[in-house]
């Protein structure tokens, strides 16, 4: 089931192997204008440097993945961490160094098996040990879909608490990527969030991921944590090196606003702040920009306090419309703050249609969509 | 140019002392756990130069023939057996020499457990709790196997063990409180009836999804090699549980990642009505343990001093060398599926009736006691009347408690409980206080 493909996915070729090749072709360079990804749909937008957390370091999104896993390792002995190809880093390089550092029966590779993959560390966090899997691609999630379902999300209930499986994180990369077409590039959390008992988590950048991670692995409940791969590499900022927490379940208001308030989370939190630059611009509007950061349980206050004040909502993700999570939002504010809603409540999402290859700029939920989504709440 | 890679080897040099420090503290906390990995075949030395296969997949000659394999179903792995249906010694030095104790005490917790089975059983017909599953002719297999393993080793089951349970010593109350969903159920009423679980016995909850304990329990084994405890993990499953994809993950991983755990396969030869050979074409499940590298074996599940010898040396083995053991039980199930089904409909009344009175491993264990004059006929009548008793005053008792409150509804869904759904629970009970009579309040706990 997972995908048979390789690190180049982000463009950069980083084994010799690979590097040769395109060197060794001579058509390359002329072919290369045509073959030339669309410009990226967002410009990644680094945080203030976080200082309360001791040193930091300048940390990409897989590196920043990497120094949590190894402040775990480092401070948790029974913690272990598996998936397809982890053990020389992962095709992500998400776990590079940390077999060599910690040992090959705490960072090992799995046979190709997603549902093996979850059930193994189901059982490994019901022995009372951490485990950290890795699923290659979210896209390759659903052969899981049992296990993290009926197993993982209902261990402690069935069981009156008698056993659980709180000690289980699952990361996998997540979101599109320019050209990952239909099984490289879906966000899946939605699946997800109709399933009571566990945790779904994304973060929007570098000091986020670290933070949610961690909080994830430390939490006593299965996490679900999606990491949007199109950041592994473009977004980089100062991350502390020490370990940190970001609480779940607490959305982040990154941008004070008064007349619409945008929901997002991972990649799209970008788009969402050049929305509200735009619109302040040309429209002389004022947005507040929230980050969900947690799907499930998600921060209905947050997200209410803010709508009863600007009075407008638009929310927006890479996943299709329908029966997405902008769906239940959207239904809760309704039901919170409807003396207070001055519009329709607006979902610039996905289309209702596999994710497409060559037509990815037409699919996405870009700028200028969530642009034209605000003007005609405005104008409502 | 001097001073500059001056600094930067000083600089490299106590940044390696750092990383000593930071892994010290670690190794110490884990005391020093050994790691080994046991002599599995690895990959063959890549050598060019001769002329033989080197290919990295497998370790094999070349062959100048064509030929298949051909699967050999007709004369299957043999069936290890130690005492015959008239509860006879084949061969002496595959004896256990147990104790009379300890086959009194075997023989008595499946008779136990069948007088439970038979007391539920008619329960659920009379509508007095809503669901059973019996585990008529499979007795044997539980015990011996429970017997044969430490009482710390952690069990992950289907949902036809409850002998092991019972041999584990699980209190008849407590499997009683399960199947009523009563107040003294650990599972908080939560769950179908049979789906027990016992943190005290080492017995992880039940759920009903086929094969899905199977991966699982090769992570719960993982774990326990890690902590290098003297250890081991048990599966249970049905031979029709074993088509799940889950069956074939389980296999593999444990045998790739070197995991102490015995796989225990039931094979009653059906899966509610699916006779075996709509579940597979290969020789039952055994056959399949080698093509995952796993040591396997196939034994006569009524006779259960095979199944405890077979369980004994596979636990010993599991855990002296981290590999995963294959265990296949051929057995019967005489019962019906469940309370839900009525078997009559796809096998004949002769059939069972043949597994029920000449081969049933509790009349091939009474054998074997009586030829020792360890039993007889006056102990089996009171044993059955105490036995009796014992289960139908545990009926009684479970059947006056009240349900859990439904406060219950709510908790341990996740570890605390969030905003939204401690809010759904005060809707709920705003809504039954105020229509209260609509509801069966006076049945549950306050």
């Amino acid at each position: 089931m997972a995908a048979l493909m390789l690190i180049c996915l982000l463009g950069g070729a980083h084994s010799s192997y690979g590097a040769s090749l395109l060197k060794l072709s001579p058509d390359c360079e002329s072919d290369s204008k045509t073959q030339r990804r669309h410009a990226a749909h967002f410009t990644f937008q680094p945080d203030p440097v976080p200082t309360q957390y001791g040193p930091t370091q300048k940390m990409n999104l897989f590196q920043s993945i990497t120094s949590a896993l190894d402040n775990t390792l480092a401070n948790d002995p029974t913690a272990v961490i598996f998936g397809e190809d982890v053990a020389f880093g992962g095709v992500f390089r998400c776990t590079v160094g940390l077999r060599d550092k910690y040992g090959k029966d705490r960072v090992f590779n799995t046979p190709l098996c997603e549902q093996g993959i979850v059930g193994f560390g189901i059982g490994v966090a019901c022995a009372g040990a951490t485990a950290i899997a890795e699923i290659q691609f979210a896209d390759y999630i659903y052969p899981a879909f049992d296990q993290i379902v009926n197993e993982a999300a209902k261990y402690r209930y069935r069981s009156g608490n008698l056993f659980d499986c709180g000690n289980l994180t699952i990361r996998a990369p997540w979101g599109c990527v320019g050209h990952g077409s239909l099984y490289h590039s879906q966000s899946p959390e939605a699946f997800f969030v109709h399933c009571p008992g566990v945790k779904v988590v994304i973060p929007r950048s570098p000091v986020q991921a670290k933070g949610l991670l961690l909080s994830c692995i430390a939490d006593n409940n299965p996490c679900i944590f999606f990491e949007p791969k199109i950041m592994y590499r473009a977004a980089v900022e100062q991350v502390p090196l020490e370990p940190y927490i970001i609480p779940l379940s607490q959305a982040e208001i990154l941008q004070e606003g008064s007349d619409v308030t945008l929901v997002a989370w991972g990649t799209q939190i970008h788009v969402m702040k050049e929305v509200a630059d735009m619109a302040q611009e040309k429209l002389g509007v004022s947005c507040e920009v929230i980050d969900l950061q947690t799907i499930l349980p998600w921060d209905v206050e947050t997200v209410c306090k803010s709508v009863v004040k600007t009075g407008r909502l638009l929310i927006s993700h890479e996943a299709p419309i329908t029966g997405g999570f902008a769906g239940e939002i959207s239904s809760t504010v309704q039901e919170e703050c409807f003396l207070n809603l001055e519009a329709p409540i607006s979902r610039v999402c996905g289309y209702d249609t596999p994710f497409p290859h060559i037509f990815e700029p037409f699919y996405i939920p870009d700028k200028w969509k969530c642009f034209d989504a605000i003007k005609r709440m405005i104008n409502f | 140019m001097a001073a500059v890679s001056g600094l930067s080897k000083m600089s490299g040099l106590s940044f390696t002392a750092v990383r000593q420090m930071a892994r010290l503290k670690p190794l110490r906390m884990q005391q020093h756990r050994s790691f080994t990995v046991t002599a599995v075949p690895q990959q063959q030395h890549f050598d060019s130069s001769l002329d033989k296969p080197q290919f990295p997949g497998a370790s094999a000659e070349f062959v100048d023939n064509l030929e298949f394999i051909q699967p050999n179903v007709i004369s299957g792995i043999p069936i290890y057996r130690v005492m015959d249906r008239q509860g006879k010694i084949l061969n002496p030095s595959e004896d256990p020499q147990l104790d009379k104790e300890t086959v009194l005490n075997f023989y008595q917790k499946m008779t136990m457990l069948n007088t439970m089975d038979r007391i539920l059983y008619e329960s659920q017909r009379q509508g007095r709790i809503s669901f059973y599953m019996t585990n008529y002719g499979e007795e044997g297999t539980h015990i011996g196997s429970a017997a044969a393993l430490h009482s710390n080793d952690m069990v992950f089951g289907q949902y036809r063990e409850a002998g092991v349970l019972m041999y584990r010593g699980f209190p008849l109350d407590m499997f009683m409180a399960q199947c009523y969903a009563n107040v003294d159920d650990l599972g908080k009423g939560r769950q179908m009836p049979v789906h027990y679980g016992s943190k005290d016995h080492n017995f992880v909850t039940i759920s009903s999804p086929l094969a899905t304990q199977i991966p699982q329990a090769a992570g719960a084994a993982y774990a326990i090699k890690r902590e290098n405890a003297n250890r081991a993990v048990i599966c249970y499953f049905g031979e029709g549980a074993a088509s799940e994809g889950d069956a074939h993950a389980g296999f593999n991983f444990s045998a790739t990642l070197e995991c102490p755990i015995i796989f225990f396969c039931r094979n009653n030869g059906y899966a509610i009505s699916t006779p075996t050979n709509e579940q597979y074409r290969g020789d039952g499940i055994a056959a399949r343990g080698p093509g995952y590298g796993m040591q396997s074996i196939r034994v006569d599940g009524n006779d259960v001093f095979a199944v405890y010898n077979a369980t004994k040396e596979a636990r010993r083995r599991a855990v002296a060398e981290n590999q995963p053991f294959l265990i296949e039980a051929m057995t019967y199930r005489i019962g019906h599926h469940s309370t839900s089904d009525d078997s009559s409909a796809y096998r004949s009344v002769d059939e069972v009736n043949y597994w029920d009175k000449q081969d049933h491993p509790i009349s091939r264990l009474r054998h074997y006691m009586t030829a020792r004059d360890w039993w007889g006929e006056d102990d089996e009548r009171s044993w059955r009347k105490q036995s009796r008793k014992m289960v139908m005053e545990a009926f009684e008792r479970a059947e006056k408690r009240l349900k859990p409150n439904p406060e219950f509804m709510f908790t341990d869904v996740y570890e605390e409980m969030p905003k939204n759904l401690s809010k759904q629970r005060e809707s709920m009970w705003r809504h039954v206080q105020q229509y209260k009579e609509h509801y069966p309040l006076d049945l549950f706990d306050k």
